[in-house]
């Protein structure tokens, strides 16, 4: 018996399988999202307190939720590399990280513009905002690091190692942030909780978002898995002349 | 353990005889402190409000320029590999690295930051929390810095990189530092708990920095 | 549809994260391109894998 990820161990049949899963991730990717922005906009009241702006939410939320879940993501498969040394663990971190960051940029940016009707500026060191923007700072470093090391297979450990550590203080630096919010001003309105009847719509944008993420990362696994393959066949290639070219 | 502390005693001759280091440190601490009244203006009231924390911020900066130092000599004459064959794990190697960064930048770093809070007119009654709370808070800011060190060894642009990849890191012992500090210059009273967070995360990182550091420097040395 | 007085920063929300979604779909799919190319440019000179045949898995 071989578990799924022992299964999937075997690149070529990732390329299969993934293959023919994109698409179907990608449509419902699609169909959820688009639900959700027609529930977004013509079914979800407007909050009583907060008016229209309240729509921000809707990918607001999801999008934080993935910045936290790429990083997750990044974190196990850098685990799976360092521990089991498995060869798909690599290209899945490595495909992660940029649509991770991206996606947190998306929560500081709508974040941000949410904040403006709502506090009258458009940043505040509200304690939520500040840990996204320290876990922004994570992935500039995972990607930084992996963009000046030339050896891919030492990039690779190197940033798994990063991860792991971003991944230990992450929880300590959530709590610091807190308490150093509590400190100095009274907790910000975004604690709330949600009215019930934007907690469906809420819902299956974060579906969709989610949906959207494991597309997207399946793209850029595959892209991963296609350059290792050029590389490598590229560097065949060059041996072999090498060796005609001798005889 | 003697071995352990043989390295780190080599560490500190080295660092004492290469000099310049220290007091590179040292003068950039002093200087970055200079700098922030010419910026924000010489209101003393306003300097003593904030003192502490641009005291904290500085230290991290000028600690910051020496981490690069830990491991890079060593990497580049090849002592670092001999050390690796050694009897000696290679996590107690790091951790002896980052104890001599500790007591050769740490401490002089802590103990000119009082002079320093003359300059921002910090409250004297808070000097004995401010020597205090950096004595206990730069072991994590060396050992913490050594997995940056560790992973940018062979990094092109390194010392940029360095930053960029630990100072996020270092924002609970900046925040739980700063606030003990200040728990005694504002009277929150909030000393006693922000000062025990700060020894755990000094704590926390004698594990965390040696582990990390050395499957880093393991994974640069296969 | 009236979104109320701040309309425009919904607007520009929802428009961030189709720029930012729509720019990494674009350069997933031209880095798929890109990658696709390079490989059949390979294949044409005919270097192949070691397991040719299944080509196909891509």
């Amino acid at each position: 018996m071989q578990t799924l990820t022992q299964r999937l161990a075997n690149p070529t049949r990732f390329m299969q399988l993934s293959g023919t899963l994109l698409p179907i991730v990608a449509g419902a990717a699609s169909v959820a999202i688009l639900y959700g922005l027609y529930l977004a906009f013509f079914v979800s009241p407007a909050d009583y307190q907060q008016g229209e702006t309240v729509r921000i939410m809707y990918i607001h939320v999801p999008s934080a939720w993935l910045a936290m879940m790429a990083y997750a993501l990044v974190a196990l498969s850098s685990f799976g590399l360092l521990v089991f040394r498995h060869p798909l663990a690599d290209v899945s971190a490595k495909a992660a990280v940029p649509i991770g960051a991206a996606f947190t940029f998306l929560a500081l940016f709508t974040g941000s513009l949410w904040g403006k009707p709502m506090w009258g500026t458009y940043w505040v060191w509200d304690a939520r905002l500040t840990s996204v923007l320290v876990l922004f700072f994570l992935y500039l470093g995972l990607m930084a690091l992996r963009s000046s090391l030339e050896d891919e297979n030492l990039a690779a450990k190197l940033t798994a190692v990063l991860a792991l550590v971003g991944v230990t203080l992450l929880p300590i630096i959530k709590f610091s942030v807190d308490w150093w919010n509590t400190l100095h001003q009274p907790s910000t309105g975004m604690t709330s909780t949600v009215d019930p009847s934007m907690r469906w719509p809420l819902l299956v944008m974060a579906i969709g978002f989610s949906l959207l993420f494991f597309a997207l990362h399946m793209k850029a696994m595959r892209n991963e898995v296609l350059r290792r393959r050029v590389k490598a066949l590229r560097l065949a290639d060059v041996a072999r002349r090498d060796a005609v070219a001798a005889e | 353990m003697t071995r352990f502390w043989t390295l780190v005693r080599r560490d500190l001759t080295l660092a004492v005889r290469e000099g310049g280091a220290i007091g590179t440190a040292l003068g950039f601490f002093l200087l970055v402190v200079a700098l922030m009244p010419l910026g924000l203006g010489p209101d003393l009231n306003l300097l003593a409000r904030i003192a502490s924390g641009i005291l904290w911020i500085a230290l991290l900066l000028s600690a910051l320029l020496s981490l690069g130092r830990i491991f890079e000599s060593d990497s580049d004459d090849g002592a670092l590999e001999v050390m690796a064959t050694s009897s000696l794990p290679l996590e107690l190697v790091a951790a002896a690295k980052a104890t001599a960064h500790w007591i050769s930048t740490g401490i002089p770093l802590a103990l000119l930051a009082p002079m320093l809070g003359l300059l921002l007119n910090l409250d004297i009654a808070a000097y004995p929390a401010l020597i205090a709370t950096m004595l206990a808070g730069t072991p994590a800011v060396s050992f913490i810095g050594a997995i940056g060190a560790a992973l940018t060894l062979k990094a092109r642009r390194g010392g940029l990189l360095l930053a960029l990849v630990v100072l996020p890191l270092y924002i609970p012992t900046l925040i739980f530092g700063i606030s003990a500090v200040s728990a005694v210059t504002l009277q929150t009273g909030a000393f006693v708990s922000s000062f025990l967070i700060l020894i755990a995360l000094s704590l926390g990182s004698l594990v965390l920095g040696p582990l990390a550091a050395a499957a880093a420097l393991r994974i640069q040395m296969q | 549809m009236d979104l109320g007085p701040h309309a425009a920063f919904i607007w520009i929300s929802y428009t961030a994260v189709v720029a930012v979604v729509g720019g990494l779909i674009a350069w997933l799919v031209a880095d798929g391109r890109r990658q696709l190319a390079a490989l059949k440019a390979l294949e044409d000179r005919g270097v192949r894998r070691r397991s040719s045949g299944d080509a196909g898995g891509v």
